[in-house]
């Protein structure tokens, strides 16, 4: 017996008010501290996008002379420098980022699929926790992995002494690539999509596909004709999900995409997926000592601040897409 | 102490005397009004044929250790409906469903005896070839998320090696339909999702999709119990107009809806087929104790 | 004959000929197939790896001696400070993420008045869950930076550090919070309405229905969501490098004991693997390896765990 255990006129509701007040009050408290914090990235990467305008998205000029100048006109204590053409870091981003969704989303799908409906129960039992393990898989583990076996194995043996000459005056290929940058990226991400996926087939109401089989419609055609169809915002929202997780991905990135701002050019053939590159988180993480420098800290902001937008915007449409799921009474 | 004899209970026929046809429930439009007279309803008059089609010999199924039909040998003619009739959970779903080898779904079952399709042993045929042939409406109506048009058409699509264009296929939806006694009321919203119709169209419409895929045998699983007596009463009339192209076969826990449309009628109990006879013989005079019990409502 | 069968002529393929699989059904199950079977290889290969080349160069010397800055990989020591970091910073963070958690998911499951503020806070949330860690690792420096947070740091010549122990617990919290939030919630919203209804006819109120009721039975869901978050902060590496300093032992602000480590610099498992991979500056790779193993097993005694978790309770509790 306590003190709840009788409801005193009076006494009790205001129990219930102050908890719902202080409460209340936390998660006020906690969403303001989030939108803040949007604010405050906003707020520190303004210089950077004031003075470059839109050409901050644009291409222009040799990002690593650029990144030099803007630390040392801040370290040097000169007067700052903002110049700063993004347009190497974000098409590195869109390549590496689409090339592994785009991947990623049928295998995805069709082990989704599998886990579902067609695999035997030793082999569905093997698949599930090795999707749940491969997700919580650390990303520097994923980068250490790479390092020592992708990137050795493009360099020794998929790229040929004549290619690598060939670009020798600009860059340099060591397998550090587009490739293995997409490659692993795709097995970071599969398990979210699967996961996802795999929930959302699951709700599909069983009476749907009972009565497919039963007008004589084979089990393949009936699970993909009636139950992958019914469930299209589920698919939108994994996707969503996991391309939200390759854009922000940053350590394993920076460890095996070759770290040099250059955009790969589709024109050079097949050396195209051996070029190195630098997408925009790796850049931060890869110029973290010259946050002193204050026309620096604000580049990187700026491009903390894209990436802030860019996936709180895909979570926000990723959320939403599972609303209508709920019209047909199937809860993912 | 003696026990108390049940009270005599009421027949269902003998003191029933055939009332004169209730009026037209149909308004001028062709469509029923909610809210029209269900009037007493009779029993049909026999069809003019009756061309066997499936055959069931001594069907044992058991669930695991459980047997749930146990040695059910019975005949399905097209131009007769057979009614499955008995208290729940006795075996007359699972009957149902090894007529189109639904039971294969369901793990740990476990099939002997024989059904043959027109003289072939149907475990000897493909599953899905048989499914088109033998073609099963559910209790709770289950169109897909689709469009009115789409869901009857699907079957249409899904069987031809090449998917067939829409005209093509539109002839036969709206046949299908029309023999679902459904066309009149979607004819204008054929693309309208289908989960926007109501309980007892979307019912007529799993019928007519069932219909579309053009089967010998039709099977239905308590379809009414889901739905409201008007609806009940347009799907008994389209069951019994039905009977001569499709034999069919339909379960029901509600014995007057037996009495109303079925030409022949098996009663089973506990996984057995306790009696079988025509409508009229088992409402009558059953020849078994029990049938006689279950049919003047002394359990159910 | 009917009409449907005349239409259907040309349609149909007479019953008994035509496979009932398509060549398209039958590659699509064969990808099927395929995809399942690679996917399983590629994990088991990941796996099986990094435990061979763990158990290649983990002894117990590393394990138990710290880091010494050195040339050769004989020289250089183990990594038992930043294993401790992990353990560390995994604790802090779980210690503000959990209480913070449940009670955000109480408020959203039980309360969630005005439902204006729910709606935000649930998009929040959501938001925060897809949010890259470098991002908040900024963030995170310069709040740590303010001349107000220096008592959690350290301060040298009027400028704050904003690196320490407090500072990248602080972050790292952020980073498990979501899981505590989804998973308590999900375990409230499935306990069933009656539950509650039977609690509030006996005259208990809200707050002391969730404690004594609701909580404890959505307990294995708040323990799931723990282990989750718990799983995603040890794993983090971004935060790690910006907020924690990345001194390869622990440096301590001062001399008071526990407190002053804390407002001092160190590392963690995550921090050294990334220091001591080919592409960082320590480049050992044998010392790397041993990390990583140790991390993966760590990862793998959380998902377990979680496993276990998840199939005790569903024999456990079953709601009528």
């Amino acid at each position: 017996m306590d003190e709840d255990d009788f409801l005193e006129p009076g006494q009790g509701m205001s129990q219930d008010q102050r908890a719902e007040l202080g409460l209340g009050a936390l998660v006020f408290v906690v969403v303001g501290l989030l939108l803040a914090m949007l604010a405050f990235v906003v707020h520190e990467a303004w210089p950077s996008f004031a003075h470059n305008g839109i050409a901050w998205f644009g291409p222009g000029g040799s990002l690593d002379q650029q990144i030099q100048a803007i630390i040392n006109s801040g370290q040097l204590k000169e007067a700052p420098v903002y110049t700063f053409h993004a347009w190497a870091l974000i098409w590195s981003t869109i390549l590496i980022t689409v090339g592994a969704v785009a991947i990623a989303f049928p295998a995805s799908l069709f082990i989704a699929v599998f886990i579902v409906e067609f695999a035997p129960p030793w082999l569905r039992g093997t698949l599930e926790p090795v999707v749940r393990l491969l997700a919580s898989v650390p990303s520097v583990i994923y980068g250490l992995a790479g390092v020592l076996v992708i990137v050795p194995f493009i360099g020794n043996h998929l790229i040929t002494q004549s290619q690598k000459a060939s670009v020798t005056p600009i860059i340099q290929l060591s397998g550090a690539s587009l490739l293995a940058a997409v490659l692993i990226l795709t097995v970071m991400i599969a398990p979210i999509m699967i996961a996802v996926f795999v929930d959302g087939l699951r709700a599909v109401p069983r009476g749907w596909l009972e009565g497919s089989l039963a007008l004589g419609v084979n089990q393949w055609r009936t699970f993909w004709k009636v139950g992958v169809r019914t469930v299209r915002p589920v698919l939108v929202a994994g996707t969503v999900l996991a391309t939200a997780r390759a854009m922000g991905e940053a350590i394993m990135l920076s460890m095996v995409s070759g770290s040099v701002p250059f955009a790969p050019n589709p024109v050079d053939g097949l050396i195209f997926f051996f070029e190195p590159s630098q997408p925009l988180a790796a850049t931060i993480i890869h110029n973290t000592e010259a946050l002193n420098s204050p026309p620096m800290k604000a580049t990187l902001y700026a491009i903390g601040a894209v990436l802030l937008f860019s996936s709180a915007m895909l979570s926000l449409i990723g959320w939403t897409a599972k609303q209508p799921m709920r019209r047909y009474g199937v809860i993912a | 102490m003696e026990l108390r004899k049940p009270p005599p209970v009421r027949r269902l026929t003998g003191i029933w005397t055939p009332p004169t046809p209730a009026p037209p429930a149909t308004n001028g439009n062709g469509h029923h009004p909610v809210a029209s007279f269900v009037g007493p309803a009779q029993r049909a008059a026999p069809s003019s044929i009756a061309i066997d089609r499936m055959q069931v010999e001594e069907l044992s199924v058991n669930y695991g250790e459980k047997p749930a039909v146990k040695s059910v040998s019975l005949p399905i003619r097209q131009g007769e409906v057979l009614a499955l009739i008995g208290p729940s959970g006795c075996g007359k779903t699972t009957l149902l469903r090894s007529l189109n080898r639904l039971t294969e779904l369901t793990r740990g079952a476990s099939l002997s005896g024989r059904i043959t399709l027109d003289g072939v042993d149907i475990a000897s045929m493909e599953a899905t070839s048989l499914r088109r042939r033998v073609t099963m409406v559910f209790q709770q109506p289950n169109p897909f998320p689709m469009s009115v048009f789409d869901n009857v058409a699907y079957v249409l699509r899904e069987q031809a090696s090449r998917r067939p264009r829409r005209a093509v296929v539109r002839g036969a939806v709206n046949d299908a339909l029309a023999r679902a006694g459904l066309l009149d009321e979607v004819a204008d919203n054929l693309d309208h999702p289908a989960l926007r119709l109501s309980g007892g169209q979307q019912q007529r419409l799993c019928i007519a999709r069932a219909l579309a895929a053009d089967p010998e045998v039709l099977l239905l699983d308590e379809p009414c119990s889901a739905l409201d007596p008007v609806s009940t009463r347009l799907i008994e009339e389209l069951i019994i107009k039905l009977r001569e192209d499709v034999a069919i076969v339909i379960v029901t826990h509600n014995l007057q809806q037996a009495y109303r449309v079925a030409d022949y009628v098996a009663f089973m109990y506990l996984g057995e087929l306790v009696e079988y006879g025509s409508a009229h013989k088992l409402f009558g005079t059953p020849s078994q104790q029990r049938t006689r019990d279950y049919v003047g409502g002394a359990f159910g | 004959m009917s009409a449907v069968r005349a239409a259907t002529a040309g349609v149909r393929p007479r019953a008994g000929t035509g496979s009932a699989y398509r060549l398209t059904d039958r590659i699509g199950l064969g990808l099927a197939w395929l995809f399942g079977l690679l996917f399983c290889a590629i994990a088991v290969a990941i796996v099986i790896y990094f435990l061979i080349e763990g158990i290649r160069f983990l002894r117990p010397s590393v394990l138990f001696t710290n880091p010494v800055p050195g040339v050769s990989e004989s020289q250089t020591g183990g990594f038992l400070d930043p294993m401790l970091g992990t353990f560390i910073v995994g604790a802090m963070a779980m210690a503000i993420a959990v209480p913070l958690g449940v009670a955000i998911a109480v408020w959203l499951s039980e309360f969630g008045r005005p439902t204006a503020l729910a709606r935000v806070a649930e998009s929040a949330i959501e938001m925060l869950a897809g949010e890259p860690a470098v991002v908040l690792a900024l963030f995170g420096l310069t709040l740590f930076e303010l001349h107000a947070l220096g008592f959690l740091s350290q301060v040298s010549n009027g400028v704050v550090l904003g690196q320490s122990f407090f500072a990248a617990a602080a972050l790292l919290s952020l980073v498990g919070l979501p899981m505590v939030v989804a998973n308590t919630r999900e375990g409230l919203q499935a306990i069933p309405s009656h539950v509650r209804e039977a609690s509030y006819a006996l005259g208990k109120t809200k707050i002391a229905t969730t404690r004594r009721v609701l909580l404890p039975a959505a307990r294995p869901s708040v323990i799931t969501g723990t282990m989750l978050g718990l799983g995603r902060v040890i794993g983090d590496t971004a935060i790690v490098l910006l907020l924690l300093g990345g001194t390869l032992n622990f440096q301590s602000a001062n001399s008071v004991p526990v407190l002053g480590l804390l407002r001092g610099t160190g590392d963690t498992l995550t921090g050294y693997i990334y220091y001591n991979a080919p592409t960082g500056d320590g480049n050992q790779p044998d010392k790397a390896y041993a990390a990583a193993f140790v991390l993966m097993l760590m990862v793998l005694a959380l998902n377990l765990g979680v496993d276990l978790v998840v199939s005790r309770s569903r024999k456990a509790v079953r709601w009528n």
